[in-house]
């Protein structure tokens, strides 16, 4: 086999090999490579949403009336406050992660386990958190109306105050039932209807001289447009759909679709991020208990995942900023 | 698999956590501003934005570095990795922010003046 051995006469020069220019190891430097597509992905992500906020300038929904919920504090308006606490958590997770990641460089393996711990117990929390949020995004509070041209219609009363659509609408008697699998031909049924027809809210909103209607247009104050009474029962009449509650793929009640869909898509995404960040931190904590890296003398890859780790909340800092405070 | 680098590292401890309240703070004047979003920070527009917002998105980079050089541990890698990784990402993605919100606001300004009817 001598006969493979080559001399280039470079060894131990620059470009004989054998270094590492970056002084970084294998597994670390493939972990940023990693992290470095993953931020071009939620880059690509978020400046989506950013074309499309930039396209709907004057008709995006204000995020402190869509996220206004708080843990038992029933129809108490609280913006901003639960997302607050949930980025509290997510930070508060990466300093354990870091803290576990010190205590691997002095070999501290009931430290290291200690931190894993609390960084794993963190991420379920925020985990929870999010689906909450998700849970109160979906059902929805108010109720909206949608127009044939893909517009959302709110309902207020004199004081400006939200109306729910349960407030609104006069229950007629002719109602059509929801056509379930089990009532016909097997295969065949539908998406579950709303509450209301839109016929019963026209009832309701005739009947109410009270009730306005707010557009989706921003005024140059940056609030929503209310409109006049007239205007109001014109618009319901000639434009007025049917009713959406809550939001899926297709509409909201909040406004344009595709506001729920980037929310759906985005903190979907970073959530799965979350999700598979806790199931490694869960292999490496076994890994940590059962001595692996005490063994190896390295805690190298408490590092590594730690890296993952923060990215996760490095993305969340940037979702945080465009989806509750811009 | 020793490297020979887990040896002779000190405790980081008490820089972690002063990272940890810088954040939190920032965090803080960020939720603060914007549950009473000051009157003058959102009236006052520079470069087609609202002062507010642009507060917002520089504490969010300033959140951004501490996590990437302090949790992260870029401040201790070679010149050359956190070139590569940093460059990299702030060049592609300014280029992608620029192009895209250019076309979104394009594509505002011509529903805006009616050339097109989307509204039905």
């Amino acid at each position: 086999m001598e006969a493979t051995v080559v001399r280039t006469g470079t060894e131990g020069k620059t470009w004989g090999g054998g270094n590492e220019p970056l002084k970084s190891s294998y597994g670390k430097m493939m972990m940023w490579f990693f992290i470095v597509s993953d931020a071009l992905t939620f880059s690509g992500f978020l400046a989506a949403y950013g074309f499309s906020r930039f396209k709907f300038m004057d008709s995006w929904p204000i995020a402190d009336e869509v996220f206004n919920h708080f843990p038992f504090l029933h129809g108490v308006d609280a913006p901003m406050y639960y997302v607050a606490l949930m980025t509290f958590i997510l930070i508060f997770s990466s300093v354990t992660m870091v803290l576990a990641v010190d205590a691997g460089h002095q070999l501290n393996k009931a430290k290291v386990t200690f931190y894993m711990f609390l960084t794993i117990i963190g991420g379920i929390i925020f985990l929870g958190s999010q689906a909450w949020e998700w849970k109160n995004f979906i059902n929805g509070t108010y109720g909206a109306v949608y127009t044939n041209g893909g517009n959302v219609l709110q309902f207020i009363d004199g004081d400006g105050h939200r109306v729910a659509l349960a407030d609104i609408a006069i229950p007629a008697a002719s109602d059509r039932v929801e056509h379930e699998s089990k009532n016909g031909v097997w295969f065949e049924s539908e998406k579950a209807m709303p509450s209301y027809s839109i016929e019963e809210i026209k009832a309701g909103f005739a009947a109410n001289p009270d009730l306005l209607i707010r557009t989706q247009i921003m005024t140059e104050e940056g609030e929503k447009t209310i409109l006049s009474r007239e205007e109001s029962i014109a618009k319901l009449d000639n434009e007025a759909a049917g009713v959406v509650e809550g939001a899926n793929l297709t509409r909201n009640e909040y406004g344009p679709p595709l506001f729920g869909d980037f929310f759906f898509f985005i903190t979907g995404f970073h959530g799965f991020h979350v999700f598979t960040g806790v199931l490694i931190n869960i292999v490496i904590f076994f890994n940590v208990l059962l001595g692996t890296y005490e063994r190896r003398k390295n805690y190298e890859m408490v590092e590594k995942v730690g890296l993952y780790w923060h990215f996760v909340d490095l993305v969340w800092v940037f979702v945080f900023t465009f989806f509750y405070l811009v | 698999m020793a490297h020979g680098t887990a040896h002779h590292h000190e405790s980081n401890t008490k820089k972690i956590w002063t990272v940890f309240v810088i954040l939190s703070i920032v965090t803080l004047i960020e939720v603060v501003l914007g549950i009473f979003k000051p009157e003058f920070l959102t009236r006052t527009s520079f470069l087609s934005m609202s002062l507010l917002n642009w507060i917002f998105i520089i504490l969010t980079i300033y959140k951004a570095y501490y996590i990437a050089w302090s949790f992260m541990h870029l401040e201790g890698e070679t010149k050359g990795l956190r070139r590569a990784i940093v460059w990299t990402s702030v060049f592609l993605i300014s280029y992608l922010i620029f192009i895209l919100l250019t076309e979104g606001d394009y594509i505002y300004e011509v529903f805006k003046s009616n050339h097109v009817a989307w509204d039905f």
